[in-house]
């Protein structure tokens, strides 16, 4: 069963952003990769650095910034391959950013999500 | 097989095993309204079949194994989640040897209580869950016991079960450090089943009032499921002791009786016996817990009907544990009332004055308790306001009239 885990920040927390967090981020990827959980993921640049685009009528519409204004933003997101919710919570809460921000596990519907999207993207 | 003895015999199947199918199929599928689905066609079946081919020897076998043949159709139909493939597999095997040797079916109706009450459900839907899955109760009765519509309860209940399913919440009992939380968790489910069929006994007969008894039911259940659980043979004595007291509550007129003026010769022996026991066996396990707490003080109460007077400080003492482990208003406003009844009304009142105002404001236990506290302290006119306060707070007539009328006594 494939979870998303969905790490929510405030600009305060994008902001404090250190070498300490970042290695601690890497060693709880290193953590999920080791257990043979992992299956994707990655932390996210601040929200000023994202554009965002949409079709409306067949024309391009592209904009600054995130989606919505919104007190807390995607700050990174990770996929593992656990047997149930339990499992999933338990890892989400070693997250390091579970300390200070939220983490939201939803399921991956896994009829859209074909077990070997990495080797489709090589 | 006559047509009425086969319906006798399906109706003493559901009475006495639905909890336990639900169970069964639901842990092996992780699909709780899918295995309800699946029964409810095996029953069906039952009531097509048993009539003219008698009734099957192992009736629960026979009812599985039609549960799973459907499971089986509804999976091919439908995207399966991967990790169940295997479950809904050995679902088969089992249902196979089930038919075949003399076992019973294993009891997991403990894993469904948990996955009840799970911290992803919404809390909103974790009683009424319970009520549905381990009694087989339908939505409507429950809806009217909570006061809600049909309709809406329906749409909670449906919402959470797909959340069990699409979220695979895994059908286990956790293990220790998570399973005292997680206990703690069902046991606030069943009582608040039980408090929402008690606030309102003076229908009795009703639907809400029958809610206690389902309470008192899936408690019982419990602690045949978890017999080494101090705490969840306390909240079923708990509830058994407050039920005994049912006939006394209201006076022929319908009046309200506060508790320590009831005639205790109202109250139900066997009930106040059996919550006894329980306490009992519970103390043994030398783990105190919200519940025993609770429930030791309502045994004192019981007591009354013995020795014919209640030990305010002996209550006094238990609410300053419960006040410590489980510091909500409730036991906070009990222990001011014990500290007052055991001859220190002036403390008690402090006691009641250090709770702060913010979580008192809608709170009627609280006004009650300082009415009759401030006119133990002969501040009559305060405690006329108090009164009057916790009168507009009630829903219950019976209750508001008792409340009115304590606000008359102290002109």
């Amino acid at each position: 069963m494939k979870y998303a885990m969905l790490v929510y920040q405030s600009q305060e927390t994008f902001d404090r952003r250190d070498d300490a967090a970042i290695a601690a981020g890497r060693a709880y990827g290193e953590a999920l990769q080791a257990a043979g959980v992992f299956v994707g993921g990655a932390g996210l640049d601040s929200p000023q650095a994202a554009t965002t685009v949409s079709l409306r009528d067949g024309k391009r519409r592209v904009h600054d910034g995130p989606y919505a204004e919104t007190k807390e933003f995607l700050g990174g997101f990770g996929i593992i391959d656990v047997p149930n919710l339990d499992t999933a919570l338990e890892w989400a809460a070693r997250h390091p950013a579970a300390a200070h921000s939220s983490i939201e596990i939803r399921p991956l519907m896994g009829f859209y999500f074909p077990g070997g999207a990495n080797k489709a993207s090589q | 097989m006559s047509k009425s003895s086969a319906h006798a015999a399906i109706e003493a199947v559901a009475r006495d095993s639905y909890g336990r199918l639900i169970a069964y199929v639901a842990s092996r599928a992780g699909d709780v309204a899918g295995a309800e689905d699946a029964l409810s066609d095996a029953f069906a079946a039952a009531l097509e079949r048993w009539p003219t081919d008698g009734v099957p020897q192992k009736p629960e076998a026979w009812l599985l194994r039609v549960a799973r043949n459907r499971m089986i159709d509804v999976t091919r139909r439908r995207q399966v989640r991967e990790n169940y493939e295997k479950s809904f597999l050995q679902l088969a095997d089992e249902a196979e040897e089930l038919a075949a040797t003399n076992e019973h079916f294993p009891d997991e109706r403990l894993k469904l209580l948990f996955v009840c009450a799970h911290p992803a459900i919404d809390p909103a839907a974790r009683t009424p869950l319970m009520l549905q899955t381990v009694l087989g109760i339908d939505a409507a009765r429950i809806a009217s016991a909570f006061l809600v519509s049909p309709a809406a309860m329906s749409q909670r209940l449906v919402r959470a079960k797909n959340k069990i399913r699409d979220a695979a919440i895994p059908f286990r009992v956790p293990e220790p450090p998570e399973l005292e939380e997680r206990v703690w968790f069902v046991l606030d489910g069943i009582y608040s089943a039980y408090t929402t069929g008690w606030e309102s006994l003076t229908e009795v007969g009703s639907t809400h009032h029958a809610l206690a008894a389902d309470a008192i039911a899936i408690g019982r259940t419990l602690v045949q499921l978890m017999p080494s659980e101090p705490e969840a043979r306390g909240l079923l004595a708990l509830m058994l002791h407050c039920e005994a007291r049912s006939a006394a509550r209201y006076a022929s007129n319908g009046e309200f009786v506060p508790l320590d003026q009831q005639d205790s010769a109202l109250w139900s022996r066997p009930m106040m016996d059996e919550a006894e026991n329980h306490l009992r066996s519970a103390a043994a396990f030398k783990r105190m817990g919200r519940y025993q707490l609770e429930a030791a003080i309502q045994s004192i109460h019981a007591n009354r009907a013995v020795s014919g007077i209640i030990n305010w400080p002996e209550i006094a003492l238990l609410y300053e544990g419960l006040a410590q482990i489980a510091p909500g208003i409730g036991s906070l406003v009990g222990r001011a009332v014990a500290i007052a009844q055991a001859g220190n009304p002036a403390e008690g009142f402090a006691a009641l004055e250090e709770i702060p105002a913010s979580r008192v404001a809608t709170y009627q236990p609280y006004w009650a308790a300082r009415g009759h506290l401030l006119k133990m302290l002969n501040k009559k006119s305060e405690a006329q306001e108090a009164f009057t306060r916790a009168a507009s707070l009630t829903d219950d007539p019976a209750l508001r009239d008792y409340l009115f009328k304590r606000v008359s006594e102290n002109a």
